[in-house]
């Protein structure tokens, strides 16, 4: 029972990340594209400034809970996917070191080679994640000791490619939303094209996703309730935007990526690793679980920290609530949240 | 495999961990900084917390993208470790992830981008929540780690073999544990004093008139936090010595080279040869009875010599080697010790020094101090090397050992890809930290600092100026 619980946990952590953390990949890509000017990329970056690192905490807590709840389900995946994840790693080094020492020094080369590896890190990140994640549920060569026998390229299988890829492009249309919400022309205009004329890129990916998914493992196409989810938020996400509702297009498309993530791991269960070689040799959540008094003591501390977690993180949503600018005409360039001026 | 797998993990952790105590004792002194200004309100507070926090995040974002490493390492590397002590390991590291990094990377944002948005109780609370953060991260690392040194509060379970956790609260009553975490701590409060110590005195040295006047308040502040700092941290460590004794013996007496069985124990202070080969060593230095009074606290304590034990060990555990590398052991050992009897030395120093109002002026102690912030680091790796490699062949004590623990899926070309990789990047991210932490140490502390978030144009001037207000993006 409580195994099945500590399930929903990290399924919970990890599409909270995405819901989070993806529209931190979404500006960091976009960052170079919204903004022409070293202010406007600025003013971007600055943007998510105050979130990024509170974000990527997702990840971590999910990587560890799965450590602890799962450890089987951890070992496996973590060695499996070696090579994959030593990229996501340099990904994580280079974008999350881009944020702190971009702005520390004025030289123009140093904060372009800054923004290429946040560019690019932030590029690299859903695509390999969602990778792995599309491989837990498409099947890796694993045996019967739960030991992985394939090598690289058996990783890049094309249900965990286009995972990767429908992942990357629900991140930079999350990341366009929150922009849109945040910051002011021209970088909000220009985040509200990349919406409206690119839009219908994840719209047919997500789409795709979910009956790709459905045939993974069974004869039906249609998707269920928390795919069609996805699909309708994804949708709403472009529709909303151009009618300007920028606040409830952003709403959407946290959901469309979160639905999407969370539909991932609803059609996983009640596996944690599907073996291609072998039904038999699938990691599950009863055979990959640790024992009852560990997941007992793991649901008092995430009873305790998650309430808490969520409050002050939320509460940091609010403090930095108003739009990020960038200089006025006539005084100094200053940067830094400015006071709330059109649609909030 | 296994030893590539070791020498990459020990390769990430030292490198990490050079990291890491700056974190935990810069960003207690940086709360202490902002802590006096709120409460006496003098704009050179303020410039001096500003200052050393634009440090500390400099450091920060290294910190943190090694530590990713770490977690990523424990599955990719050691799975089948991970498999086996996930059970009672996995429990501390969720932990450190829900109680500890949620808290420090939260606040951080809040605090780097709050300085005008929040009220000024608040915003100090901010700093004060990342402190705390980094200090709980340590204690859940230390948990599992001890965990690692002396194993308590489990079951084996009869039908896998697994450990299974049994009582979580002996991991936090662990004796290995207790001393160790404290230990650590303090060893992070010397290394960020240490480290505000070097730049203030060299900015006292610079401009002991103008712009380096308010850095005697920071040299002040580190000494003050430096000297017990120090002295309990050795004091700790000594008491944890004797919890290893009892626990890790072999782990001690191969810090000893103590090859022999003795009673009482003399501390070998210094000598040539000793290796794992040499069971005769030279001794230039012995000072009778110190090593009784160090593993045993009693003058005629008994110190197991490593043959006995590794006899006893086998007997136990079936055919092996059982001692660790005496030669890396006892180096360590001593090369943490005597730089921190130096420090110690050079804090007491320090501390007349402040006592008379004379540190500003003292020629040798502001020539000296800039050079002293590369002891910590040296004693810190030397920390880590002593009780890590102390518990070789053992990756849980008793329980595995780490040829058993590597990761079967993994092959020899991947991990040298991956150690090729790490080495790579911590180098060019180490050298940018570096540029980086010498170009802002050295800045001159102006009056711009008192107006927060960041941006304010640059003077035109060829390329590297410095940024006025650099907290922000």
């Amino acid at each position: 029972m409580l195994h099945t619980v500590w399930f929903v946990v990290v399924a919970f952590f990890w599409t909270g990340f995405f819901v989070l953390e993806g529209f931190d990949f979404g500006v960091g890509v976009l960052h170079m594209i919204v903004g022409r000017t070293d202010v406007e990329k600025r003013v971007a970056i600055n943007a998510i400034g105050p979130f990024w690192d509170g974000n990527e905490v997702w990840l971590i807590v999910a990587g560890a809970s799965m450590f602890a709840a799962f450890p089987a389900w951890y070992a496996t995946m973590f060695s499996s996917l070696y090579l994959a994840l030593l990229l996501v790693l340099v990904a994580l080094m280079a974008r999350g070191v881009s944020f702190e020492y971009r702005g520390k020094l004025t030289d123009s080369r140093w904060s372009a080679a800054w923004s290429w590896a946040l560019t690019v890190g932030s590029a690299l990140l859903p695509l390999l994640i969602g990778v792995a994640l599309g491989d837990l549920l498409v099947g890796l060569p694993i045996n019967a000791q739960h030991t992985y026998t394939g090598n690289f390229l058996d990783l890049l299988t094309g249900y965990g490619l286009f995972t990767g890829a429908t992942l990357l492009a629900l991140s930079v249309l999350h990341g366009a939303t929150f922009l849109v919400l945040k910051t002011t022309d021209p970088v909000r205009e220009r985040a509200r094209r990349i919406v409206l004329r690119l839009g219908w890129i994840p719209v047919l990916m997500v789409i795709w996703f979910s009956v790709w998914t459905r045939l993974l493992h069974s004869d039906r196409v249609v998707p269920d309730p928390v795919e069609s989810l996805a699909i309708v938020a994804v949708i709403a996400t472009v529709w909303l935007a151009a009618l300007g509702h920028e606040g409830a297009a952003f709403g959407a498309s946290s959901l469309a990526i979160g639905a999407t993530v969370a539909s991932l791991f609803i059609e996983l269960s009640p596996n944690v690793m599907v073996s291609s070689t072998s039904s038999a040799y699938n990691l599950t959540v009863s055979n990959a679980s640790s024992a009852h008094y560990a997941l007992v003591v793991m649901t008092v501390v995430a009873a305790l920290a998650l309430p808490v977690v969520l409050i002050y993180q939320g509460w940091s949503y609010y403090v930095f609530r108003s739009r990020v600018s960038g200089p006025r005409e006539t005084s100094e360039p200053k940067l830094g949240p400015a006071a709330s001026d059109g649609q909030g | 495999m296994v030893d590539l797998a070791r020498w990459q993990f020990a390769t990430t952790s030292i490198y990490h961990f050079l990291f890491v105590p700056v974190t935990i004792g810069l960003g207690f002194l940086v709360a202490l900084l902002q802590t006096a200004w709120y409460r006496n309100g003098r704009p050179e507070y303020l410039r001096l917390t500003r200052f050393f926090g634009t440090l500390l995040l400099i450091n920060v974002a290294i910190g943190v993208v090694t530590g990713l490493v770490q977690e990523f390492e424990f599955g990719m590397n050691w799975a089948t470790w991970a498999r086996y002590v996930g059970d009672v390991f996995g429990g501390p590291l969720a932990m450190e992830g829900l109680f500890a990094f949620f808290l420090e990377s939260t606040f951080i944002g809040l605090w780097v981008f709050g300085w005008e948005r929040l009220p000024r109780r608040v915003h100090l609370a901010c700093i004060w929540c990342v402190s705390i953060g980094a200090a709980l991260s340590a204690m859940f690392i230390m948990i599992a780690n001890s965990w690692m040194q002396h194993p308590v509060g489990y079951t084996i379970n009869h039908s896998t073999g697994q450990p299974q956790l049994s009582n979580v609260w002996d991991l936090f009553t662990n004796g290995t544990f207790i001393w160790g975490y404290v230990h650590v701590l303090l060893a992070s409060l010397v290394t960020g004093s240490l480290v505000m110590l070097a730049v203030s005195t060299w900015q006292l040295r610079r401009d002991p008139g103008g712009a380096g006047a308010p850095f005697r308040h920071s040299a002040r502040l580190s000494v003050i936090v430096l000297v017990p700092s120090i002295v309990l941290a050795m004091m700790v460590g000594s008491q944890l010595g004797v919890v290893e004794t009892k626990y890790q013996p072999m782990k001690i007496a191969a810090a000893e080279a103590q090859w022999e069985t003795c009673k009482p124990c003399s501390f070998s202070a210094f000598q040539i040869g000793g290796g794992s080969n040499d069971h005769t060593p030279s001794q230039i230095i012995e000072i009778p009875h110190l090593l009784s009074l160090l593993a045993t606290g009693s003058w005629n304590g008994e110190v197991k010599g490593l043959s006995q034990l590794q006899g006893e060990y086998e007997k136990r555990y079936g055919p092996g080697n059982y001692v660790p590398d005496v030669f890396i052991q006892y180096w360590s050992m001593r090369v943490m010790a005597y730089l921190a009897s130096l420090i110690a030395l050079f804090a007491l120093w320090g501390a007349w020094l402040v006592h008379r109002d004379g540190l500003a002026r003292s020629r040798w102690f502001l020539r000296l101090a800039p050079w002293a912030v590369i002891t910590p680091f040296l004693m810190n790796t030397a920390g880590w090397l002593l009780t890590e490699n102390g518990r070789q062949p053992w990756i849980v004590q008793g329980l595995m050992k780490t040829v058993e623990g590597a990761s079967r899926s993994v092959s020899e070309t991947q991990v040298i890809i991956s150690l090729t990789v790490f080495v790579l990047v911590y180098l060019l991210l180490g050298a940018a930290d570096l540029a980086l932490m010498l170009r802002y140490g050295r800045r001159e502390l102006s009056g711009e600092d008192d107006h927060s978030s960041g941006g304010g144009e640059d003077s035109p001037s060829p390329g590297g100026h410095v940024p006025v207000a650099a907290l922000t993006y």
